[in-house]
C-alpha cells in the first residue's frame, strides 16, 4: 500500500489525495482556511484571493493549489492573516456595504470572515459606487451594491442550472455583474427561487423576497461562533441564512 | 492620585446611538468616570475642546461643520477613535452617496412629502453638505476604530479598560459586529 | 497601403463557431463604429451565446463599443513616451479645432476622440489610431490637417498617404536580423531545409542552442515544444503572440512588416517539429494596418505550397495560419488570457497549471511563442546552433531586439548580444544627460545611473525589449502616474488584489501628484504594493505596482518632495466637495468653503 501523502498547515499534519487542492484536503480534514469565492461544489476559481497561504515560501490561493508531499504551509501567520484583511478591506471599499441595512447581515461571510481577521475598519478610501437594487424580480431581489464578484452565480447558474443567467462585464474595477435577460432585469430572466445560484451569494447581493430580519440579533448564523466553526453560509439550510 | 484622563465626544454625521450606548456601559459608568474626565461632549455639554488625551467620534462627515469638528478633534486629542458604523465606513447615511445631492436635497425639500413652501434652504448660518458622507479616516488619522451600529455598551468598555491599561487592544468574538 | 480596404479584408468567419465571436464583434465594430443591439441578438441566436454574454466581451476590450463612436474615431496614443513627445497639448489641439471633449462623441456623430494604452509607435510618436488605422510623427501642423479632413469629411482612403507611413526604424543589425537581410520574400528553398531535420533533430539544435523565450519570461523554447509535442492530443496548436501591448515595445511591429515570411517559416518549424495542423496569430489590434500585409503574405505561401496542404511536396504535412485580432486589452499579452481571447472570450487568464502547453486553445497543447522566438527558431535552425552561440552569455544566448524610445537621439529597433551593458546601449543611440532608463516596460525596472553597467539578459536585467530613456529634465513621477493609471485600466478585473488595488494605487500616485499627499499615503503605497505582489491570481496583478515599488526604492526623492509637511491629508479634495452645495444652495461667500 502506497505510503499516504501528507503536508503541513501550520503545525497540522494533513493527509491528502492525488489531485487534491490544499484546500480540498484541509476541508476534509476539518481545518479552516479563510474563503469567499470557493465553493467545494464547484470548480475552484481563486478570484477572492481570501485563502492566500504561504506554500514553501510562495504565496498561492488554497482553492487552486494542488497539494503536494512534504509542502508547508502557512496558514495562520500574522503576516498571512495581515493579507486576508487587507484584501477584505479592499473588498469593503469597493462596494456599497452597509451592514446595518442588509438583512443579510449576521449570516453574511464577507462579514465573517472579516470579523475572523479581526478586520475594525475598511482602511481604505472607499469607492462609493454607484450602483443600483434589481427588485424586478417576484421572488428574488439582486443588490449589486453588495455583489464582491465571486461568481457563485455565475458558475451555479451556468452548470448547475444549465441557465446561463448572470455574467460578468466591464473590467478592472468597473468589471460588474450582469443579468442576461432582454432588459438586463431580473424579473425577465428565467431565475427561479429553487435554483443553485439563488443558494450559493456569500453576501447579501442575492437575496429571496418576503422574508428578512426572521432570526433576531444573537440567534443569526455567525453572532455567537466564527465563520472558522459555523462554515459557509450556503452550506447551510437556508432557514439559517436570514437574520 | 494621578490626573484623571480627558476624554472629548462628539456626534457628527450619526443618530447619537453610539453615545446611547456609551450610556449603556450602565453601572460601569462609576468605575469609568473614577477613570477620567471628561471634556467637550453632549453628555455634560461642554461646547468647547481642550487639550485631551481621547477623543471619540460618533457619525460620519456629511458637511462643513463635521469637518470642522473633526479636526479640531484630531488637533486637540492624543488619541482619536472612530465609534460606530458612520464613523467607521459612513454608516446609513452614506447610502445617499448613490444621489447626487441635488436630487437628495429636492427629494426633501421640493418634493418631499408634506412639503408645503418648497425651497431648499440656503441660510449663511447652515453648513454646506459634503457632495458625499465620509467616513473619519477620510479626513483625519484615526488611531482606533470600534464597528458596530451601535458598538455594545460592553465592547466600548472593553477598548476603554484595555486602552487605559495600556494592553493590547482586543475583543471576545460577540464584541465585534458591524452591524 | 489603402485604409479604405481594411475593413473588406477582416475575415469573415463561418457562422456557428463560437470561438470566432470576438472577431465578428471586431468586423461589425468596424462596419458600424459600434455592435448594435441586433448585432448582438443575431450573434446571440447563430453562435448559441448568451446576449449578456457577449456585451461582457464587448465591454472587456476597449476597441469595441455598444454605442456608436465618431464616423472618424479618434484615440491618442497615451503611453508616457507620447507624453514626452507633447502629445497631451496635440489632443488639447485638435479637440479644441474640432469642439469635441475627450472620451465623447461630437453632436453630429463626425467625430470621438479618446486616448489608448500604448500603440506602439514609440519611436516615431507622438501617435494616434483613426478608425484603429495608425498616424504617426504628430505634430500641430499634421493634427491642423487631420482636423481639416475631418471637418471635410474625407474618406480615409483620400487622406495623405504618407500619414499612415510606418518607418522600419532598424537602428543596430545583430546575427539574427543580418542573416535575414538579404532573404526577402517566399522561399521554398529555405522552408525545404527547415523541415528536413527530423523534430526531434530540431529540438536538440534549439536545446543545444540555448533558445529562451523572447517575450520577456525566458522559458526554454525547446522544453515547450518538446512538452507539446509529448502530450496525448488529438490536435495540436501553434499560436503567435503578436499582442505586443507592453509600453515602450515595438520590435514585434518591425518584425511583422519586414520579416513576415520568416515568422511564418518558424511557424511552420513549430508545426512540422510538434505535429500541428493549425496556427493563428494574435495580432494587437492597434496594428490593424498590417493585417492586409500578413494576409497576403499567408495566400502567397499558400499558392507557393509553403503552408496550408502537403506543405513543401511533404505529403500529410498541412499546416495552416488564422491571424485573430485583439481590440485593445493589454492583458491578452499575457498567454493564457490570449488564448481564451483567441477563443473569441473575454481575455481572463486561466488558473496555471494546467499550462497551455498541455491544456492551451480548445485545451488541446499548444505553443505560444512571440514573434522573435519564432523567427529566431527558424534562424537557428537554418544557421546552427553555434552561430547562435556564439553572441549572448551562458545562460543568455544570442541577441535580442530592443525597442528604444524616449530621451535620445536615435531611437529604433536595435539588436545586441545578451550581456550588453546598459551603459553601451545608452551611448549607441545618442542618450545624454540620462537619469534613468525603464527597462521591461509598464512592469519592468527602473534602473538609475549608478547601475548603468548591468546588462541585457536573463540572469540580470530581462526584457522582452521595451527601453525607455528618462533624461535629467524629466519627472519621474509622471512615468509611474502614467504607468499606473496604465494598469489600473488594463486589469482584467478577476481578483480582489488587482481589480481594487490598481485602482487604489492610480489615486493615490494622483494625489501625490497634485501635491495633496502626507508621509502617510507613502507607507499607503508601500502596504497596497505588498498586497498586490502576493496576492494577485496572476502576473499582471503581481507586477503591476512595480512602477511604484522600483521608484520607492530607486528614486525617492520623487516622493519626498511631493508630501505636504503633515503627516496625514484627507483623501479627497474637502472644498471641491462643498462646490455642489454651493451651486444648489447658491451661497458662494467665504463662509461657503473650507481652508484646506
Amino acid at each position: 500500500m502506497p505510503e499516504q501523502q501528507t503536508f503541513k498547515l501550520d503545525s497540522k499534519t494533513i493527509p491528502f489525495r492525488d489531485g487534491d487542492t490544499i484546500m480540498d484536503a484541509a476541508l476534509r480534514a476539518g481545518e479552516y482556511i479563510p474563503h469567499l469565492c470557493h465553493n467545494p461544489e464547484f470548480t475552484p476559481h481563486g478570484s477572492c484571493r481570501v485563502c492566500v497561504v504561504s506554500a514553501n515560501g510562495r504565496h498561492v490561493s488554497a482553492c487552486t493549489q494542488q497539494a503536494m508531499n512534504d509542502m508547508e504551509v502557512d496558514n495562520r501567520s500574522d503576516a498571512i492573516m495581515d493579507k486576508r484583511r487587507n484584501l477584505l478591506q479592499m473588498l469593503f471599499v469597493e462596494g456599497n456595504h452597509v451592514c446595518p441595512g442588509c438583512e443579510k447581515s449576521g449570516a453574511c461571510q464577507l462579514q465573517a470572515v472579516a470579523y475572523y481577521t479581526n478586520m475594525l475598519s475598511p482602511h481604505y478610501t472607499h469607492f462609493f459606487p454607484k450602483r443600483s437594487v434589481d427588485a424586478s424580480h417576484a421572488d428574488i431581489a439582486i443588490d449589486f451594491n453588495r455583489c464582491i464578484l465571486c461568481e457563485l452565480c455565475v458558475r451555479a447558474s451556468r452548470d448547475v442550472d444549465r441557465k446561463n443567467i448572470f455574467s460578468i462585464s466591464g473590467r478592472g474595477i468597473k468589471a460588474r455583474l450582469v443579468i442576461n435577460s432582454d432588459t438586463g432585469k431580473l424579473g425577465d430572466s428565467d431565475l427561479t427561487a429553487t435554483d443553485k445560484a439563488v443558494h450559493v451569494c456569500p453576501v447579501g447581493a442575492i437575496l429571496p423576497k418576503h422574508r428578512g430580519y426572521d432570526k433576531p440579533i444573537g440567534e443569526r448564523l455567525y453572532d455567537r461562533q466564527p465563520v472558522s466553526q459555523v462554515g459557509d453560509v450556503a452550506a447551510h439550510d437556508e432557514d439559517d441564512n436570514h437574520g | 492620585m494621578a490626573d484623571k484622563i480627558k476624554v472629548a465626544t462628539a456626534s457628527l454625521c450619526g443618530c447619537f446611538g453610539c453615545h446611547m450606548s456609551i450610556l449603556d456601559i450602565d453601572e460601569k459608568l462609576f468605575d469609568l468616570v473614577e477613570l477620567v474626565e471628561f471634556d467637550r461632549s453632549p453628555i455634560n455639554d461642554i461646547k468647547t475642546i481642550g487639550k485631551c488625551d481621547i477623543g471619540i467620534i460618533e457619525g460620519g462627515v456629511a458637511n462643513s461643520e463635521n469637518v470642522e469638528v473633526l479636526r479640531e478633534f484630531r488637533e486637540h486629542c492624543d488619541i482619536l477613535i472612530a465609534l460606530g458604523a458612520c464613523a467607521v465606513n459612513g454608516g446609513i447615511p452614506a447610502m445617499r452617496n448613490q444621489n447626487t445631492l441635488q436630487e437628495c436635497l429636492e427629494t426633501a425639500y421640493i418634493h418631499g412629502i408634506g412639503v408645503d413652501q418648497p425651497c431648499i434652504p440656503n441660510d449663511p448660518e447652515i453648513p454646506l453638505l459634503l457632495d458625499k458622507v465620509h467616513p473619519i479616516h477620510e479626513i483625519v488619522k484615526v488611531d482606533h476604530f470600534l464597528p458596530g451600529c451601535p458598538p455594545s455598551g460592553a465592547t466600548i468598555w472593553t477598548f476603554l479598560t484595555e486602552l487605559i491599561e495600556n494592553k493590547p487592544i482586543s475583543f471576545p468574538y460577540e464584541q465585534i459586529h458591524y452591524d | 497601403m489603402d485604409p479604405g480596404k481594411i475593413t473588406s479584408s477582416i475575415q469573415l468567419p463561418g457562422p456557428g463557431d463560437s470561438t470566432l465571436l470576438l472577431q465578428h464583434l471586431v468586423r461589425i465594430q468596424a462596419e458600424f463604429n459600434y455592435i448594435p443591439d441586433k448585432a448582438v441578438a443575431d450573434l446571440s441566436s447563430s453562435l448559441g451565446i448568451p446576449a449578456a454574454e457577449i456585451r461582457g466581451v464587448i465591454d472587456f476590450y476597449s476597441f469595441l463599443h455598444l454605442t456608436p463612436r465618431g464616423k472618424y474615431d479618434i484615440l491618442f496614443s497615451d503611453s508616457i513616451t507620447d507624453h514626452m513627445l507633447g502629445s497631451r497639448e496635440l489632443i488639447t489641439d485638435l479637440t479644441e479645432k474640432l469642439g469635441v471633449t475627450v472620451g465623447e462623441v461630437r453632436g453630429d456623430g463626425r467625430v470621438s476622440v479618446d486616448t489608448t494604452s500604448c500603440t506602439g509607435m514609440c519611436e516615431q510618436g507622438p501617435a494616434l489610431l483613426v478608425n484603429r488605422l495608425a498616424i504617426n510623427h504628430l505634430d500641430q501642423q499634421r493634427i491642423e490637417q487631420i482636423a481639416r479632413l475631418i471637418e471635410e469629411d474625407v474618406d480615409l482612403a483620400d487622406w495623405p498617404k504618407e500619414f499612415f507611413q510606418i518607418d522600419d526604424s532598424i537602428q543596430r543589425q545583430d546575427i539574427l536580423l543580418s542573416s535575414m537581410a538579404s532573404a526577402t520574400g517566399a522561399s521554398p528553398d529555405t522552408l525545404t531545409t527547415l523541415l528536413s531535420p527530423e523534430p526531434d533533430n530540431v529540438l536538440d539544435i534549439l536545446q543545444d542552442a540555448g533558445l529562451r523565450g523572447r517575450g520577456g519570461a525566458g522559458f526554454m523554447t525547446a522544453i515547450k515544444w518538446r512538452s507539446c509535442r509529448d502530450t496525448a492530443a488529438e490536435q495540436r496548436y501553434v499560436v503567435c503572440n503578436a499582442d505586443e501591448g507592453e509600453p515602450g515595445t515595438f520590435k514585434d511591429r518591425v518584425l511583422l512588416q519586414r520579416y513576415a515570411h520568416q515568422l511564418i517559416e518558424g511557424m511552420t518549424l513549430c508545426a512540422h517539429t510538434i505535429n500541428a495542423s493549425k496556427g493563428y496569430i494574435y495580432l494587437r489590434g492597434e496594428y490593424l494596418y498590417l493585417l492586409e500585409h500578413l494576409q497576403a503574405v499567408l495566400q502567397e505561401r499558400r499558392d507557393l505550397g509553403l503552408l496550408a496542404n502537403n506543405i513543401s511536396g511533404k505529403a500529410g504535412f498541412d499546416f495552416d495560419i488564422d491571424i485573430h485580432l485583439g481590440a485593445g486589452a493589454y492583458i491578452c499579452g499575457e498567454e493564457s488570457a490570449l488564448i481564451e481571447s483567441l477563443e473569441g472570450k473575454r481575455g481572463i487568464p486561466r488558473k496555471r497549471p494546467p499550462f497551455p502547453v498541455t491544456h492551451g486553445y480548445k485545451n488541446q497543447p499548444t505553443v505560444v511563442n512571440n514573434v522573435e522566438t519564432f523567427i529566431a527558431a527558424s534562424q537557428i535552425i537554418l544557421h546552427g546552433a553555434e552561430w547562435f552561440k556564439g553572441a549572448g552569455t551562458e545562460q543568455s544566448s544570442g541577441t535580442k531586439l530592443l525597442s528604444i524610445s524616449g530621451d535620445c537621439e536615435r531611437p529604433g529597433i536595435y539588436e545586441y548580444a545578451f550581456g550588453t551593458s546598459i551603459r553601451q546601449v545608452l551611448g549607441d543611440c545618442g542618450a545624454h544627460d540620462t537619469l534613468a532608463v525603464q527597462i521591461a516596460g509598464a512592469a519592468g525596472v527602473t534602473i538609475p545611473s549608478e547601475q548603468f553597467d548591468r546588462s541585457i539578459a536573463f540572469e540580470d536585467i530581462s526584457t522582452g525589449g521595451s527601453f525607455i530613456i528618462f533624461n535629467s529634465d524629466r519627472n519621474l513621477l509622471d512615468m509611474v502616474q502614467n504607468f499606473t493609471h496604465f494598469f489600473a485600466h488594463e486589469s482584467c478585473g478577476f481578483c480582489t488584489p488587482c481589480r481594487v488595488g490598481s485602482s487604489l494605487l492610480k489615486d493615490l500616485i494622483d494625489k501625490l501628484h497634485a501635491g495633496h499627499a502626507g508621509h502617510y499615503d507613502i507607507n499607503e503605497l508601500n502596504r497596497i504594493t505588498i498586497i498586490m505582489r502576493d496576492t494577485s491570481f496572476c502576473g499582471l496583478g503581481a507586477t503591476a505596482p512595480n512602477p511604484v515599488i522600483q521608484t520607492l526604492t530607486n528614486f525617492p526623492e520623487i516622493y519626498e518632495r511631493q508630501v505636504q509637511h503633515t503627516d496625514y491629508e484627507p483623501a479627497f479634495d474637502l472644498d471641491a466637495a462643498l462646490e455642489e452645495a454651493r451651486q444648489v444652495t447658491h451661497c458662494f461667500g467665504p463662509e461657503a468653503h473650507i481652508k484646506s
